[in-house]
């Protein structure tokens, strides 16, 4: 017989405070609280994090990577956007 | 990690797939940029990754078995504690790796079914016996390390999910072949039955993880798209080397001897070992080495025991939806 399928769970640690999560795996679970228990003893058998979140994975919505030209190149020629666009002379110091 | 012997390529595409799209996929491995889950990839490279990562994954879990066998007969509270945490993080590598095999299509269920009915294989090494404490010892610091040695190049292989899981793997292998090692240097430095033991243990393992790299290169007929793609770095051989030679100085160390007389060092300085059986090897992953049987029927004695655990967690999480939903709807 074929097992039957456990929902699947995106989970996202913040190591030290001060720091915003980020995404570490996923793992599968029933709910969210087998979830969290899950997280913590896959991802964090070291001292890893202070936070956890678990998100179930169907909820993201994630940018189609077929269209990542088009997506990101209003930021591509924007060169001004860059602090190192900008010329400071020397004299004036760290700015 | 223990994937070296069971990563052969599917055959390149030769279909009715886009050629430019193929063209163009293969300039981004050229690149060296990380291929993605939801990016265009031939399917043989699918296919190829996923037989190969949850393989791995199956290693993983199936590696549990021989080191879980001395969890309750660790000779201290200390070496006790160490080998359960190894233990613990076998287990975690196993998951890190199925997550990494499902980002390509199949679901977690369908791969560990395929294993568990036999059609997936994992490492030959774990088909292999733990008869004594030092065997832990072993496993650590030789199979672990081969491990490691096979595992490192994989951090940087061409699919993205693959190559971060081997970061993380990679890691935490460290502590394994550390704790492995002194175990052994333990061992070496008590009695004269300790050593024997030591050295015993030595002489079982060694010919078993020299095979863990795989077929020699001349005969492995998959190496070159494996190799073209980006998922494999180094040949089956010249890991085995690298393997060799960073392993012998440590074996003189404890004062042990590798059990292969006809072993010399070159002017190089490389360690050339014997001929290896690979009669043995064919046998082994034919499902004819000494426990082979044993670990097919404990994986799936632990699956079907765990089934009523999934189903009340399966039923309890429905229950709870059906009550918010009711809760919503007053």
């Amino acid at each position: 017989m074929a097992t039957p399928n456990t929902p699947l769970w995106e989970v996202f640690i913040r190591s030290r405070n001060g720091l915003a999560h980020k995404h570490v795996g996923s793992l599968h679970a029933s709910d969210a609280t087998m979830a969290l228990q899950a997280a913590r003893d896959i991802y964090t058998r070291r001292g890893e994090g202070l936070s956890i979140w678990v998100v179930p994975s169907s909820a993201i919505t994630a940018s189609d990577p077929a269209e990542k030209a088009m997506m990101f190149e209003p930021a591509e020629s924007k060169i001004y956007r860059h602090p190192t666009f900008y010329e400071v002379p020397e004299e004036v110091g760290h700015m | 990690m223990y994937t070296q012997a069971l990563n052969t390529a599917e055959a390149d595409d030769r279909g009715p797939e886009d050629a430019a799209k193929a063209a163009q996929f293969q300039a981004r491995i050229d690149a060296e940029e990380r291929i993605e889950p939801n990016d265009w990839m031939p399917s043989a490279y699918r296919k190829t990754l996923t037989r190969q990562i949850s393989q791995h994954a199956h290693s993983e879990v199936v590696g549990m078995l021989p080191e879980g066998n001395w969890i309750t007969r660790a000779p201290t509270l200390r070496r006790k504690a160490a080998l359960l945490a190894k233990v613990q993080d076998e287990c975690g590598h196993g998951l890190y790796l199925y997550a990494a095999a499902e980002t390509l299509g199949s679901s977690r269920e369908e791969l560990v079914d395929a294993m568990l009915a036999g059609k997936a294989k994992y490492s030959s090494i774990f088909n292999y016996p733990t008869l004594t404490w030092a065997d832990i010892g072993t496993i650590g610091w030789l199979v672990d390390g081969a491990a490691i040695m096979n595992q490192i190049p994989l951090c940087r292989c061409s699919y993205g999910p693959y190559a971060r899981a081997m970061i993380r793997v990679c890691k935490e292998e460290s502590f394994h072949q550390r704790q492995g090692y002194e175990i052994m240097l333990t061992l070496c430095r008590g009695s004269d039955e300790q050593k024997a033991m030591a050295q015993e243990s030595l002489n079982r393992w060694w010919w078993p993880v020299l095979m863990m790299f795989g077929p020699p290169d001349a005969t492995s007929q998959h190496s070159d798209t494996s190799t073209k793609w980006k998922i494999k770095r180094f040949s089956n051989d010249e890991l085995r080397q690298k393997f060799v030679d960073a392993t012998v100085p440590q074996a003189h160390y404890l004062g042990l001897s590798i059990p292969d007389p006809g072993m010399i060092q070159d002017a190089d300085g490389h360690w050339r070992y014997s001929e290896i059986d690979w009669t043995e090897f064919k046998q082994v992953l034919a499902g004819n080495g000494p426990c082979n049987r044993d670990r097919m029927a404990a994986r799936r004695k632990a699956h079907a025991e765990g089934a009523w655990v999934r189903e009340a967690a399966a039923a309890y999480a429905a229950k709870r939806a059906q009550r918010q939903t009711a809760q919503a709807a007053e």
